[in-house]
């Protein structure tokens, strides 16, 4: 089973004075779901660039199964933020691109596309354009398009950050159940601290200049989802609603000079 | 009463609404084809007329006939269609030898320092010469065979499509590069699946360009000892103050011209349907 560690890592880029990430330690394994919250500037995307390999850390070691992450790789998937898919290839396309790169043959690469479009419930989409989805629909497709070329770890960009409040929750519950049948290592990042407690496994809160982890929160709401108890019922329970309050007031002392003692 | 009220509210706004629509889509199209058809007549009117001496400006008629009489015995020795197929050669080569080697240098300059560093001064240094300026250098050091009229066209034809397809080299999308490069795509695979059909746009737009300048460029590379084609064509009759086979000539490189950015209109919105699609 994948295990991704993050030892002591920091991030400068060039030019710049102050780092964007400083010391940072976390390690994804199975069965986890791991959120990174944070205001903007606090380096969220950063990490995650760093993760995929498509900006090297000024200092730490990041691996993969005991092996050093160099540039970004197959390894681990990427759902970006704006769906990043290609206009120019229809659905089942899109989905098949990575086997297709790595050079599966077309008949194996499209019954895995159609298996994938399947898993986000876009199973008759395969020869839809890019341009007829709407927004959630092309967010799925970029997931499975991710899951598609089987990555040991899945990374996410704020991928509903883009989309209206009702169709968010529905990814986010679909994510779910996409994280429980493939059993893929998830890291996820987003600003919406609703989200980020209803899905994390595991939630460490970033704090900006420079970009560093103030708390970590081990939860178990994406898990009861996964079990089968209803979203409505578990975002409505005390321990929600106070886990959320929480993590909320942490936010805010960040930003305020003067943290809330009470809850700190 | 309310509902006598209704129809009689929703009536009128129906009617009205009607016609404001089947009024819009037409009148665009229609003042175009009203303005050629005011042209043709005042032309027609003014030569039936007898206003304008025929030396200047000869009657649709005349012209009409004039092409009958080209195409079925010629001018100057070749027929309208030998001198169209001359040109229409000439401008075909010239375009094919430009789309072969501008795309490459085109996302050579798009994706590579150093090829920017090289071809960016050399192209921009020559693309706004007018043709005629350096035509005799050309005619001193390549003759004045069909090699010199291609090679004029060519280098028309080599700056717009080159120019563009560095412009949509550089201005792809760098999520959907990173997108390629997570699911394990190599730099050649990133240039195959994702920068060129990301120009591919810009690329048919240079060609569109490309191809209006190397048309026009035409008249200029026939000077060069030609014995047929539409420029030689109008440029001989000239000489001679045979206006009509002058404004036949004019007339047909028009048409030609329109056919040819009519036709790659149409094929750009074949291969680039997604173009002008929100993403």
């Amino acid at each position: 089973m994948a295990l991704l560690q993050l030892e002591r890592i920091s991030a400068q880029y060039p030019g710049a004075a102050e780092p964007v990430l400083a010391d940072i330690s976390l390690s994804l394994g199975p069965q986890q779901l791991l959120v990174a919250l944070g205001p903007s500037g606090s380096g969220k995307t950063s990490l995650l660039n760093l993760i995929a390999g498509f900006v090297t850390p000024s200092a730490g070691r990041i691996t993969l199964d005991g092996q050093a992450v160099q540039g970004p790789g197959a390894d681990r998937g990427v759902v970006f933020q704006d769906d990043a898919l290609l206009p120019w290839q229809d659905v089942l396309a899109n989905v098949g691109f990575g086997l297709e790169l790595a050079g599966v043959p077309r008949a194996q690469r499209e019954a895995r596309a159609r298996e994938m479009l399947a898993l986000v419930d876009l199973a008759d989409f395969g020869s839809r354009r890019i341009w007829q989805l709407s927004g959630g629909q092309k967010q799925r497709v970029g997931l499975a398009r991710a899951l598609a070329a089987d990555p040991r770890i899945l990374l996410m960009d704020e991928p509903f950050g883009a989309l209206d409040a009702f169709t968010r929750e529905q990814m986010q519950e679909l994510l779910l159940q996409v994280w429980q049948r493939t059993a893929k290592p998830v890291f996820l990042i987003t600003h919406d601290i609703e989200e980020a407690v209803f899905l994390a496994t595991e939630l460490v809160l970033l704090a900006p200049n420079p970009g560093q982890i103030v708390e970590r929160l081990q939860l178990d709401f994406g898990q009861r989802y996964a079990a089968g108890e209803s979203a409505r019922a578990i975002k409505s329970d005390p321990r929600f609603i106070e886990t959320r309050e929480h993590v909320l007031s942490r936010v805010f002392s960040q930003r305020s000079a003067t943290p809330r003692k009470e809850l700190a | 009463m309310s509902s006598l009220d209704l129809p009689v509210t929703a009536k009128p706004a129906a009617a009205a609404a009607v016609p404001v629509k089947v009024r819009r889509s037409l009148s665009t199209r229609w003042i175009s084809v009203l303005t050629l058809a005011t042209l043709l007549l005042a032309w027609w009117a003014v030569t039936a007329a007898e206003w304008i001496e025929p030396l200047f400006l000869p009657s649709p008629e005349a012209v009409l006939g004039k092409a009958w009489l080209l195409m079925t015995q010629g001018y100057m020795e070749s027929t309208l269609w030998q001198h169209l197929g001359a040109s229409l050669q000439r401008i075909g080569l010239a375009l094919g030898a430009a789309i072969l080697t501008a795309i490459p240098i085109g996302i050579a300059i798009g994706h590579n320092r150093i090829a920017r560093g090289i071809f960016d001064p050399l192209i921009e240094f020559y693309r706004p010469i007018p043709p005629l300026a350096y035509l005799p250098l050309i005619v001193i050091w390549c003759g004045i065979g069909e090699l010199s009229k291609v090679l004029l066209i060519y280098l028309a034809i080599f700056a717009p499509i080159a120019i563009a397809t560095a412009t949509g080299v550089r201005t792809v999308d760098p999520a959907r590069l990173r997108a390629a490069q997570s699911l394990g795509a190599t730099r050649a695979q990133l240039i195959r699946h994702v920068i060129l059909p990301s120009a591919l746009p810009d690329i048919l737009t240079g060609v569109r360009i490309g191809l209006g300048v190397g048309w026009s460029t035409l008249v200029a590379a026939e000077l060069i000892a030609a014995t047929s084609g539409l420029g030689f064509m109008v440029q001989s009759a000239a000489q001679f103050l045979v206006t009509d086979v002058v404004v036949l000539g004019i007339l047909v490189i028009a048409l030609i011209a329109f056919a040819l950015e009519m036709s790659l209109r149409a094929l750009q919105r074949k291969l680039v349907p997604w173009h002008g699609q929100s993403h």
